[in-house]
């Protein structure tokens, strides 16, 4: 456990939550137990440390250059204060890492990326650099929480003077004051819900994180680790690095499609990306629901008949739907909506069949 | 800290056995195990006269967020199982020691049960875990 990394909230929370490793950090898993947690996002709002998440900076004259080559969305499109969602791809097409890029100001840019490629991600990015501009990995000293939920804005505005309304979705607002702690507003999130992603010094988080507490409380805000979130973001369908994307995963295949923009210019990754775009990516993410019973789980393997036709990326049994449900990723051929499948759980074929997705869209959205 | 019942067997993999009667035993988790796995959506037993043996997967049982296999403390035969647990498998997370029993069994030789723990030496395994 020597080198195990914990966030700068470990010391607020170890002996309240149930703590799992989770890609090179010991981190929580649950604080009241999943459902509970899930249930409270949907319903009013749950608080998450999110610090594990990496931040890089890529600053200079020639910035946006090279977050325009990095990436699959055009990053062109940014203004100060605006929030964009991408993937950043190898030249095959595969996934280096989905991400956020805050656009700061002039060659000032953010990027969040996933903990457990920010090594992997920032060397990418130095590898690419020219000109005047420089990446720096920033994720040390900065926390990341995530007030997720109905009842978010209104909770996090008793904390400021800003008006938090005036922050629409995929905006933000940097050095906030947030009862006397500063940090950057971000209307993001990765549960499918309303909410915010709030960036500050690693040293002003535990703070932070007791005052939305306590001002939630009556609100019924809860703390909620790492279960609730990854539940959370499945039944939203937002895809999870090393499940729906990776190296052999393109953003088309994974329906990340929105975020890639051909038209942009060149980029790592486009000749591929813009045919499979034109002409259909090999292999596409399914939403499936179990018709026998059983649960689907990642990795299983998804047949027609007597051919293999992928395998499950995530599954669980959704907690809002009640319904044992997965995402998939298979050959397009079989991917029309209501084919039946087979998912084979440990050595037996169950019956499934395809379905929409998202599993849950948040009502007025 | 987690319950244990005094007069029950136990396994290393934190399954317990109640003698019903002559040769023939209950079987479920104990209340560390459901503690540990959290809230157990699914469970999937094997089927009524079916053969199991001693430490082999029989089933399995899953949380909201992982898969756990489910081993058979003792050889035998399956005479049934706690068919209530598909609709509410929560019930094992309840009544882990009771209502949540997963399943019985026909010993094939109840000597058997001497080579599992009794409630101290189970006790200090969880101990042990808990740190």
């Amino acid at each position: 456990m020597a080198d195990v990394k914990r966030t700068p909230l470990y010391p607020v929370y170890k002996d309240k939550a149930k703590l799992v490793p989770f890609g090179g950090w010991e981190m929580p898993v649950q604080f009241s137990g999943i459902k509970a947690e899930h249930e409270a996002v949907r319903t009013r709002a749950g608080l998450f440390d999110v610090s594990h998440m990496g931040e890089a900076e890529i600053t200079g004259s020639d910035a946006l250059q090279l977050v325009q080559r990095l990436t699959t969305n055009d990053a062109s499109k940014l203004e100060p204060g605006r929030v964009q969602y991408t993937a950043m791809c190898y030249p095959d097409g595969g996934t280096v890492d989905d991400l956020l890029v805050y656009m700061r100001g002039e060659g000032d840019y953010l990027l969040v990326i996933n903990a457990a490629n920010i090594d992997k991600d920032v060397e990418w990015m130095g590898k690419h650099a020219s000109g005047d501009v420089t990446v720096k990995n920033v994720s040390d000293r900065i926390a990341q929480i995530a007030l997720q939920g109905p009842r978010a804005e209104k909770v996090l505005q008793r904390l400021t003077e800003t008006d938090l309304s005036r922050i629409r979705p995929f905006r933000f607002q940097a050095d906030v004051d947030l009862d006397g702690v500063s940090g950057l507003v971000s209307r993001t999130g990765y549960t499918g819900e309303d909410g915010f992603e709030i960036y500050l010094d690693a040293e002003k988080a535990p703070l932070l994180w007791e005052k939305i507490l306590e001002t939630g409380k009556d609100d019924g805000v809860v703390p909620c680790g790492l279960g609730a979130r990854d539940t959370l973001r499945f039944e939203a369908r937002l895809a999870l690095y090393g499940n729906e994307l990776s190296a052999s995963i393109s953003p088309i295949e994974a329906g990340i499609g929105f975020a890639v923009k051909p038209d942009k210019g060149d980029f790592i990754g486009r000749d591929v990306l813009v045919r499979q775009k034109k002409e259909g990516a090999p292999r596409k993410l399914v939403g499936l629901e179990m018709v026998e019973r059983g649960i689907p789980r990642s990795h299983y393997p998804v047949y027609v008949g007597e051919e293999e036709v992928g395998e499950i990326t995530s599954g669980t049994q959704s907690p809002t739907l009640k319904k044992n449900v997965g995402l998939a990723l298979i050959k397009w051929e079989h991917a029309q909506l209501d084919n039946r499948v087979d998912v084979e759980i440990r050595g037996k074929r169950v019956a499934a069949k395809i379905v929409k997705t998202p599993f849950y869209k948040r009502p007025n959205q | 800290m987690s319950r244990i019942v005094a007069d029950f067997y136990y396994s290393k993999d934190h399954e317990w056995v109640q003698v019903v009667e002559d040769g023939r035993v209950r079987v479920g988790i104990s209340d560390f195990a459901q503690e540990q796995l959290g809230e157990i959506v699914f469970v999937e037993l094997p089927e009524s006269d079916s053969a199991v043996e001693a430490d082999e997967s029989v089933g399995s049982i899953e949380s909201v967020k992982a898969v756990s296999d489910l081993y058979s403390p003792v050889s035998g035969t399956v005479l049934q199982v706690n068919e209530s647990l598909e609709d509410l498998p929560e019930i094992v997370n309840e009544s882990p020691f009771d209502e949540g029993w997963l399943m019985e069994v026909q010993l094939k030789d109840p000597g058997q049960l001497e080579a599992l723990l009794n409630a101290d030496q189970y006790r200090k395994l969880i101990e042990g875990e808990e740190g």
